[in-house]
């Protein structure tokens, strides 16, 4: 008898630890977020991306007419060596302004991934070791670099007075005098070209430089207007905030459901793919390989944060519109130690489905292997990885890629 | 139950055993991975503390009730020694991190101005992630060197 009545009282007592335990995970997993859940998918939400804040670097940031004359640039391939190559080539609008390449091709091959444009304005750092500290100093780098636009400061300053003139003067007032100079001239790589910039006076360099600071400062007028609109998943955190019911538009399948769970969750993606824009806007050794496409070795952000703070165009440079105080970030930036080696700069997982390849090189194919490197945190090549093995399963996986395409959506490019 | 037999009790005691056991497991897996993201449950988030050495009593000033995530910002850090006089001249260095993440602060925070009455402001801080971060800072002044960390919750 009490061998049976100990039995039963064992069943009834595990199978009561097994509904709890059932119960526990039926809430965490379906239905029910807990409120610092729910905190968190607030904050991931695009409704949390406030307003865009000022470029104190750039006073023609917010201008109508600056947006219009660097539209006009940013589609424009005479602004390059050979004439084929515009900032559009790389920032294509038909692939939410980037080129799908695991490389970007200009008049030659780089050794980067083009990174998408939408809503960077809000970042304090550019490219994928953050050496721009705005849109308009990033703007500039590729129109110099013999691989990608190939040109020079004196044609680009030629080009403007001659199809440009009119608008730029009305943006950023009369050009200087650009008699007697050279077409192609520059502080860059051709050594011809190189040898003409150093024939000219310092104030006549300075003259041009200005000029070429404009043409960025007008792009990123321009840049400042792409922008992500809503996807499923903000949909989804909308009405599971309000507490409404799910459309088909705003629902999630209990894959998408499971993968945000892992995703904020045991996965720690949230970790640093945080905020309205899914990143922190900083630098990470992530212990991505190698490229297969044998490249020079690449520091990441351990070189990027010394080029940002002696960048010719930096928000302390004479080109800049700031005040010194203005610069806060780069005043106060890191610039030295082990982190930064072979870190590179978070980049924002909206879109990212429709995005491959994947790294600052491309060096991973597709979202899965994405995943596997981050589920596996193997040893980085050089530095070290802030990775840990997560030891997800195969289907935990698949539900974080799946969550991951719900993050997809048009980009928008706000109207003049 | 007093009439039970010995080898009866035996068994109950492992039922105990079992059970207790089973329940440690169950609550041990439902909260597993979490235990990995939260913090130790016993940090002290105070935002006044005596230093290490207990030399000094400094006081953190955050420009609002609760500590932004993502963006620059500004502290005041009042700093006295432990028996109540302000401090207005010391050297003052900052580091911190996300002990759990064995990551350091995201930018180089100073302070860059006394402001009187032991009050000093503090710019270049940024915390970059949500979760359990600490500042420390290291203080050296007539009163001698010393050392305090604050708890910070994002």
């Amino acid at each position: 008898m009490l061998r049976i009545a100990t039995r039963n009282i064992t069943h009834s007592i595990m199978a009561l630890v097994c509904a709890i335990a059932a119960a526990h995970a039926t809430e965490s997993r379906s239905t029910g977020w807990s409120a610092e859940d729910r905190r968190t998918l607030r904050s991931l939400s695009l409704a949390s991306l406030g307003p865009l804040a000022n470029d104190p670097s750039n006073g023609v940031a917010n201008d109508d007419r600056a947006a219009a004359l660097g539209q006009a640039l940013f589609f424009d391939t005479r602004l390059s060596g050979n004439g084929k190559v515009s900032c559009a080539s790389c920032h294509t609008p038909a692939k939410e302004f980037q080129d799908a390449k695991p490389l970007a091709e200009g008049m030659g091959t780089t050794v980067r991934r083009t990174m998408p444009i939408a809503g960077t304005a809000h970042s304090a750092w550019q490219f994928w070791d953050g050496r721009a500290d705005s849109q308009w100093e990033q703007a500039l780098g590729p129109l110099e670099s013999a691989v990608e636009h190939g040109g020079s400061r004196t044609q680009y300053a030629h080009e403007i007075a001659t199809r440009y003139k009119r608008a730029y003067t009305e943006v950023f007032g009369p050009l200087p005098k650009l008699d007697g100079l050279p077409r192609t001239a520059g502080p860059i790589a051709d050594t011809a070209a190189l040898h003409a910039w150093q024939h000219i006076p310092a104030s006549r360099q300075e003259d041009i430089s200005r000029v070429y600071a404009n043409i960025g400062k007008a792009i990123a007028a321009f840049e400042r207007r792409i922008e992500f609109t809503p996807s499923r998943f903000d949909r989804y955190v909308d009405a599971e905030l309000a507490g409404r019911a799910h459309s088909p538009e705003s629902s999630l399948s209990r894959d998408e459901t499971d993968g945000l769970h892992l995703f904020i969750g045991k996965a720690q993606c949230v970790n640093c793919h945080n905020g309205p824009r899914f990143t922190d806007d900083h630098f990470h050794n992530t212990g991505i390989p190698q490229s297969s496409t044998p490249l020079p070795f690449d520091s990441g952000r351990a070189a990027g944060a010394h080029k940002a703070v002696a960048g010719e165009f930096s928000c302390t440079s004479r080109y800049s519109d700031a005040t010194p105080g203005d610069c806060a970030e780069l005043r106060f930036a890191v610039t030295e130690g082990e982190e930064l080696i072979r870190a590179f700069k978070t980049p924002s997982l909206r879109n990212v489905a429709s995005r491959a390849p994947y790294m600052h090189a491309g060096q991973l194919a597709t979202l899965a292997q994405v995943v596997s490197h981050y589920d596996r945190a193997p040893v980085a090549p050089a530095g070290h990885s802030e990775l840990r093995a997560l030891r997800l399963s195969p289907t935990e996986r698949r539900q974080i890629e799946a969550f991951l395409g719900t993050l997809s959506s048009p980009v928008l490019v706000r109207p003049l | 139950m007093n009439t039970l037999r010995s080898s009866d009790k035996r068994r109950v005691t492992r039922i105990r055993h079992f059970l207790s056991m089973s329940v440690v497991i169950a609550i041990s897996l439902l909260s597993g991975c979490m235990m990995m993201a939260q913090a130790p449950r016993d940090l002290d988030y105070a935002r006044t503390r005596l230093s290490q050495g207990a030399r000094y009593r400094a006081t953190i000033r955050p420009e609002g009730d609760s500590i932004p995530r993502g963006r620059l910002q500004q502290w005041t850090l009042h700093l006295e020694t432990a028996s109540g006089a302000p401090v207005d001249s010391a050297v003052i260095t900052i580091d911190g991190g996300m002990p759990q993440h064995g990551h350091g602060l995201p930018t180089k925070p100073r302070v860059t101005r006394a402001l009187g009455h032991g009050d000093h402001l503090v710019e270049g801080l940024k915390f970059n992630m949500g979760g359990w971060w600490i500042v420390r800072f290291r203080i050296n002044s007539a009163t001698g060197a010393d050392s305090l960390v604050f708890n910070l919750k994002l």
